[in-house]
């Protein structure tokens, strides 16, 4: 059984076509990388599949249990009560951290678990202060997010996601909006994860983080897979709109 | 008269004034957040006509308003009026103020960027709840600085009761100005609408100091 199953997403915008048919199956402990130019429809993607955004066409299916079906060549949502119990499977970490501004870190990690979940307080608290420490910030339990650094407040996000236990955790460019110097810190915990076999989906611009910890990578340009495989098959391959993306990154 | 009944009648007009002040910002301020949900309704229908109200209310003079509301159920159902006159009063300010904090709590909620929302959507929050917890703890403290306009507003506007010689502290300061061609009254009323708004202006500091803990 497949973690993430998504098969022929097509999505549109008006007149324009955004996903033209993507099929990705992500299976437990996999760390899938999607790379490609911007506007290519990596977020729109994401969206699509963390239910931020519909799709046109295509089916969707997170353990097996499917929130959205193909019936007569058009997408059909599952019903809301389905769909919120789909939802639990699944967690995203934003480009822009969307941190609650005027909640400490600590309330923003445990409130979702306390008041979504309905988990004891306590023992919420005990994982909270767990996932600060693997986050290297067990000491600013009572920081509000604005106290902190981009770093900092996208690793909160982190642990804000990964207290509600997702089976599958999404990742939009989550160092695009940090100072170089402050990437590494970020990457270093999603390393972590991996090395932990958390199945994890990335939207990313660094290529060479890309290489190191995905055990899969896709190439999408213009709404379709253009590549896809092992790194070492993808960064390799002699696909041409690849290698003049790969071009490009170069030469920036 | 002498200066001290006159200060006791006077003083017999503030507390009525500050009755209606209070009573006004007991209803307005909820009744606004209802106002507030329906002009931001997606049925077109329901903020059309919400909107329509609010402009209305919001285009036409406070006084006017309390005229009508006053007037209301004796031109229509020919009720008499007699005790109708104190409650006319409030339903006429509460439904005006609610229509002006309607709008300040639709620019505060209009503020609140999109990935607030979608961050509570993705840890799946309710409606309900992503309402309460994370939406309107922002927008109090966005919209302060337009709330205490409002309620300094509101202190001045009582004022305008004595349209319907309503005897708060401005209507018996009038008569007295008139009766014993004195212009004193109106000095102490002024004080007294002075002090009251820098209390508030005070008070509402405290409670923007209070949610300055973040940014
Ligand atoms: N809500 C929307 N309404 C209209 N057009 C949209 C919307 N969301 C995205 N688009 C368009 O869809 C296309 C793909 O956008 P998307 O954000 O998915 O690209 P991306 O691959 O994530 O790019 P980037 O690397 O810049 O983040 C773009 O042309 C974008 O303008
Ligand atoms: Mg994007």
């Amino acid at each position: 059984m497949y973690y993430l199953e998504m098969n022929d997403v097509k999505k549109s915008f008006g007149d324009l076509e955004v996903l033209k048919g993507i099929s990705l199956t992500v299976s437990e402990g996999e760390v899938v990388s999607i790379i490609g130019p911007s506007g290519s429809g990596k977020s729109t993607l994401l969206r699509i599949a963390t239910l931020l955004e519909t799709m046109d066409v295509g089916n969707l299916a997170y353990m097996g249990q499917y929130a959205v079906t193909m019936e007569d060549r058009h997408s059909v949502y599952a019903k809301t009560s389905q769909l919120k119990e789909i939802k639990k499977n699944f967690g995203l970490v934003f480009q822009s951290f969307n941190l609650f501004p005027h909640k400490s870190v600590l309330h923003n990690i445990i409130d979702a678990p306390i008041f979504v979940q309905k988990r004891k307080k306590a023992e919420v608290i005990e994982e909270a202060k767990e996932l600060l420490r693997q986050m290297g910030l067990e000491d600013k339990a009572d920081y509000y997010p604005c106290q902190l650094s981009g770093g900092q407040q996208q690793r909160i996000a982190i642990a804000r996601a990964l207290a509600l236990k997702p089976k599958v955790l999404f990742f939009d460019e989550p160092t695009s909006a940090l100072d170089p110097e402050l990437t590494g810190e970020v990457l270093k915990v999603i390393k972590g994860l991996a090395e932990q076999k958390m199945t994890m989906v990335i939207v990313t611009h660094e290529m060479s983080f890309a290489k190191n910890i995905s055990d899969r990578v896709i190439f999408m340009d213009k709404g379709v897979v253009a590549a896809s495989g092992t790194p070492e098959e993808v960064f390799n391959s002699d696909n041409a709109r690849m290698q003049e993306f790969l071009g490009k990154l170069k030469n920036d | 008269m002498s200066f001290s009944v006159m200060l006791e009648q006077l003083a017999q007009g503030m507390c009525k004034s500050m009755l209606i002040f209070g009573l006004t910002l007991l209803f307005s301020m909820p009744l606004g957040l209802l106002v507030c949900f329906g002009r931001m309704s997606k049925n077109r229908l329901v903020s059309g006509i919400f909107g329509f109200f609010i402009s209305v209310l919001r285009g036409t003079p406070l006084m006017l308003q309390l005229m009508v509301v006053y007037f209301f159920p004796y031109y229509l159902f020919g009720i008499s009026i007699g005790n109708w006159r104190f409650p006319a009063i409030i339903v006429g300010f509460s439904i005006n103020y609610a229509a002006y904090f309607a709008e300040i709590y639709r620019s505060g909620i209009e503020a609140i960027p999109k990935g607030q929302y979608e961050a509570a959507q993705i840890l799946d929050y309710s409606k309900s709840q992503t309402f309460f917890k994370i939406v309107f703890p922002q927008v109090i403290k966005i919209i302060l600085p337009a709330v205490t306009n409002e309620i300094i507003t509101l202190v001045k506007d009582t004022s305008l009761a004595f349209s319907l010689a309503y005897m708060e502290m401005f209507t018996i300061a009038k008569q007295i100005a008139a009766r014993d061609t004195t212009f004193v009254p109106y000095i102490v009323a002024a004080l007294f609408y002075y002090i009251f708004n820098l209390l508030v202006a005070f008070v509402m500091r405290q409670f923007e100091k209070k949610l300055s803990y973040y940014n």
